[in-house]
């Protein structure tokens, strides 16, 4: 049905412009809805995914034939799965907060797809991939064959190939990369749980200033119960007090909330999609690393090979040496790329996160001095 | 554990060592000097003659253990208002303490100043009601001061010495500023005097703060850790919170326990405050009996007031504990979140650290310093939750307890009152038979009876009303402090959550440039 449009007759690779608006739990999975439109014409799609089409669509990117140097790549990461992969620990602190927040996470979830989705069709050879468009514009999701999870993505916990990480470059340039990423990945992933760990400590404390505005609530009624404005002067002037009292309260309490969900929003964003792109560089790295281990072999091989394997080793050198270059010319061009990219995105993040911040402070200092000078009034 | 045990015999050696001279005034000595136990008998007032009968019903401690009956019955209340609880203490700021040792400067620690800042009294406020009351028509104008805790002594028989520095221009002290320098039993003895003289007739008498054997046994043995000096601190607030209530009660600033508490250098040692003492137990003897007392006294309620203000308290009482609970949770929780603030912030410096991009890796230090003062504000922000809110609304709850205490000599004077009668109906009863029988002898007696019982009903329907029209005047007194106390924190409190605001609106205008001149 679809085989039409995926001919590369009229193929038009443009920018996209993506936008995940929706999304809704069906049963046991999670459906997308993502709007996109081309730069380059005014035709606006619409489509619902399920995560298991975003697997594929991964897949599908790295698995690209045909293309030199695919595996010095930095392939944008996966988000992450939506619901049950939750630890328990943390769905329990869920359990507990208002189902405000919860409607929050699936609109995490949204922005994840979303964040990634730019990525890919930012990225001059993935865009290309023709299982981008078919994402993004068939009605119908793709036909999916079984993806065998772990295989080409997680090469680096192959217990034998671990060894081949550590193994030295050639090259300076890579070499100091691969250090690098190293510690950067370790910060980024510890400052990333971080920010999360407010977030989960967030529902225990919205839990605990709801309650103290809660019961402040209470206190006021309780004792404004009776307490009309002919009675005991001194009593009814407690009672307004205290009413009042309560009301700073909660915006106190819609301040705690709104302080972490900026954090969250913006840097604790940033930081959980970095430390998987961290890690996505790495298994770059780590392949090419793999490869330049399989040149030294194919080398030593070659000068111990017998006269008439002699010409197959030769082969197996020249293939090797080309793939090898091609994937570190890939690769030096992906890792430019790349950090100019994170530092933009960082840069962004921290403005939005400052941003955000100030504004929360000014909207509440503005509100906290209203009611202080409501509460002076009061009691004059 | 006894926390105030009598100090051995000491030496004048050890006396010396924490003289403090400050500005060329006296050198103080501890209270500690004299071993004698008689506590002191009122002196003759010089009162302005309100409604005090002093001597009419002298001091017996050992029928009504009032103070005590207050303290203890507080003691036992629910865990939500035991203050002096070990979970709390490590609640509060994990900076180091000071060293507490004898002769320390005048100023505790940097966060610990930020109280004082917060925490000015607020008595000038309350100077048109209080002219209203004086009798001798001075304006009110009286400021006292708690400060400079000091460890005096060593190992279990070391105490806290504060220093009580008194500003008035009241004519009816000799000077304008004078210090002494008191240790917690003397606060813990003038409270039982006042308490032992006032409350049977109707005053509300403001409690001391709490003892507290794990508080001040960790401050004894030197544990020089941030808790203790919270414990301290927390100590010197409320004791400066007792004085300042109980001197703003007209009749009792003109007491002259209280008068020579503020004034005299040198204090007889209250003693029948030690824990567990023969007279610690006798008080929990009586404050059993006490409890089963009430229970049993039914009282014929003529005045409705009464009953809907005692309903009221209790509700109040209920409240405020309920608030207090949810306080100390927010206090917790602001300390949570600067822990977690703080390790973000050290996150963020170590990823700086490793940036290789150098104006990325600049913002990312600067965000790191930010993060650090916010978690400093968290800090701070917490103690003035605690300091301000959560002492208030305990204080209240132990004022409380004193207010239903009053409640229940009233009622006592009620009791006493019909039993007089009672008596006197038995005596009358007497008279009336022997009138038949012909002794004349018994039955002058009987008559002289009857008029001594006589007498004793129309003293007790006095006392009665007296009584009745005291707690008015005091409960009165009482929501009027309470509404100008809430407000006082209140608005305080208030000020310190703008005041948060206002600098962490000052941190990210600060950071926002740097994160635009990164690219």
């Amino acid at each position: 049905m679809d085989a039409g449009i995926e001919d590369n007759s009229n193929q038009d690779f443009s920018g996209y412009d993506v936008r995940v608006t929706d999304a809704a739990q069906n049963g046991d999975t999670f459906v997308y809805v993502i709007k996109s439109q081309q730069i380059s014409s005014d035709t606006e799609y619409r489509v619902e995914r399920e995560f298991e089409d975003v697997e594929w669509l991964h897949h599908c990117l790295l698995t690209q034939e045909g293309v030199t140097g695919l595996h010095g790549i930095i392939f944008p990461p996966l988000p992450a799965k939506p619901g049950p992969s939750l630890s328990n620990s943390e769905a329990k602190t869920k359990k507990k907060i208002e189902s405000l927040a919860m409607v929050d996470d699936w609109q995490m979830y949204c922005r994840a797809l979303e964040e990634y989705l730019h990525l890919v069709t930012a990225h001059p050879v993935l865009v290309k991939n023709p299982a981008v468009h078919s994402f993004l514009k068939h009605r119908e999701p793709p036909i999916k064959t079984k993806v065998k999870k772990g295989i080409f993505n997680k090469l680096t916990q192959a217990v034998g190939e671990l060894r081949k990480e550590h193994h030295k470059d050639i090259d300076d340039f890579f070499q100091n990369e691969r250090d690098s990423n190293l510690t950067l990945t370790a910060f980024t992933k510890a400052a990333a749980e971080r920010t999360k760990r407010s977030q989960i400590n967030f529902p225990v404390a919205l839990c605990s200033s709801t309650e103290i505005a809660i019961a402040c609530g209470h206190f006021s009624t309780a004792l404004h119960l009776g307490i009309g404005q002919d009675d005991d002067p001194a009593d009814y002037a407690f009672a307004k007090m205290c009413l009042k009292l309560s009301e700073v309260l909660d915006t106190v309490k819609k301040n705690f909330e709104k302080v972490a969900e900026n954090d969250l929003n913006t840097l604790g964003f940033n930081l959980e999609l970095y430390s998987r792109f961290q890690d996505a560089e790495k298994e770059m790295l780590f392949r090419r690393t793999c490869k330049l281990v399989d040149v030294e072999t194919a080398n030593k091989n070659l000068g111990q090979a017998k006269p008439q394997k002699k010409a197959a080793m030769e082969d197996i050198k020249k293939a090797a040496d080309t793939e090898f270059d091609e994937i570190s010319g890939m690769a030096k061009v992906e890792i430019q790329r790349y950090h100019r990219e994170r530092v933009r995105a960082f840069q962004k993040a921290l403005i939005e996160l400052s941003d955000s911040q100030l504004q929360t402070a000014r909207e509440c200092c503005v509100e906290l001095k209203q009611q202080l000078a409501e509460f002076k009034q009061l009691c004059a | 554990m006894a926390t105030e045990r009598e100090p051995p015999p000491l030496g004048d050696a050890e006396q010396t060592d924490f003289r403090e001279l400050e500005d060329g005034e006296d050198l103080f000595i501890s209270t500690a000097s004299t071993l004698e136990s008689s506590p002191t008998s009122p002196e003759p007032a010089s009162l302005p003659a309100e409604d005090i009968c002093v001597n009419s019903n002298g001091p017996q401690p050992a029928e009504i253990s009032l103070d005590d009956d207050l303290e203890d019955l507080f003691a036992e209340a629910t865990e939500e208002v035991s203050l002096d609880s070990p979970e709390r203490e490590p609640i509060l700021s994990d900076e180091p303490s000071p060293a507490i040792t004898p002769v320390t400067p005048t100023a505790l620690v940097t966060p610990r100043v930020e109280p004082k800042t917060i925490f000015v009294p607020a008595m000038f406020e309350r100077s048109k009601e209080e002219l209203e009351e004086e009798a001798n028509g001075d304006s009110f104008d009286m400021e006292i001061v708690v400060s400079d805790p000091e460890k005096v002594g060593d190992g279990m028989n070391a105490y806290m010495a504060y220093k009580v520095t008194t500003k008035t221009s009241l004519t009816i002290f000799s000077e304008n500023e004078f210090s002494v320098k008191r240790r917690f039993s003397d606060f813990l003895g003038l409270h039982s005097k006042l308490a032992t003289k006032y409350m049977h007739i109707g005053y509300i008498v403001p409690p001391a703060p709490e003892k507290s054997i794990v508080g001040m046994t960790k401050v004894k043995v030197g544990k020089e850790d941030s808790s203790s000096t919270e414990f301290v601190e927390k100590r010197r607030a409320a004791l400066e919170r007792y004085l300042e209530r109980t001197v703003k009660h007209p009749t009792l600033l003109h007491d002259p326990d209280v008068m020579q508490f503020l004034e005299s250098s040198e204090l007889p040692r209250a003693v029948s405050t030690q824990a567990l003492s023969g007279a610690g137990i006798l008080r929990m003897v009586n404050k059993a009996a006490e409890a089963v007392n009430k229970m049993t006294i039914k009282m014929n309620e003529s005045d409705a007031w009464f009953e809907e203000k005692q309903q009221q308290f209790e509700n109040l009482d209920q409240q405020l504990r309920k608030l207090h609970t949810s306080v100390e949770s927010l206090v917790c929780h602001r300390k949570e979140l600067s822990v977690n603030t703080a390790a973000f912030a050290k996150s963020a410096a170590m990823l700086g650290n490793s940036e290789d991009h150098t104006a990325l890796s600049r913002a990312l230090s600067q965000l790191a310093e930010v993060e650090e003062k916010i978690d400093q504000l968290h800090q701070e922000q917490a103690y003035a939750d605690f300091y301000l809110f959560a002492e208030l609304l305990s204080d209240y709850v132990r004022l409380l307890t004193a207010v239903k205490g009053v409640f229940d000599q009233r009622m006592k004077t009620w009791q006493k009152w019909q039993d007089a009668q009672a008596m006197l109906q038995k005596k009358l009863e007497a008279e009336s038979k022997l009138q038949f029988a012909n002794k004349p002898d018994k039955l002058q007696q009987a008559k002289d009876e009857i008029r001594e019982w006589e007498e004793k009903v129309q003293q007790g329907e006095r006392d009665f009303e007296q009584i009745s029209k005291t707690i008015r005047k005091e409960v009165g007194r009482f929501e009027k402090e309470r509404v100008r106390d809430f407000k006082a924190v209140i608005i305080k409190y208030l000020e310190s959550l703008v005041q948060t605001q206002q600098q962490l609106i000052k941190y990210w205008e600060a950071f926002l440039p740097e994160a635009k001149a990164i690219a």
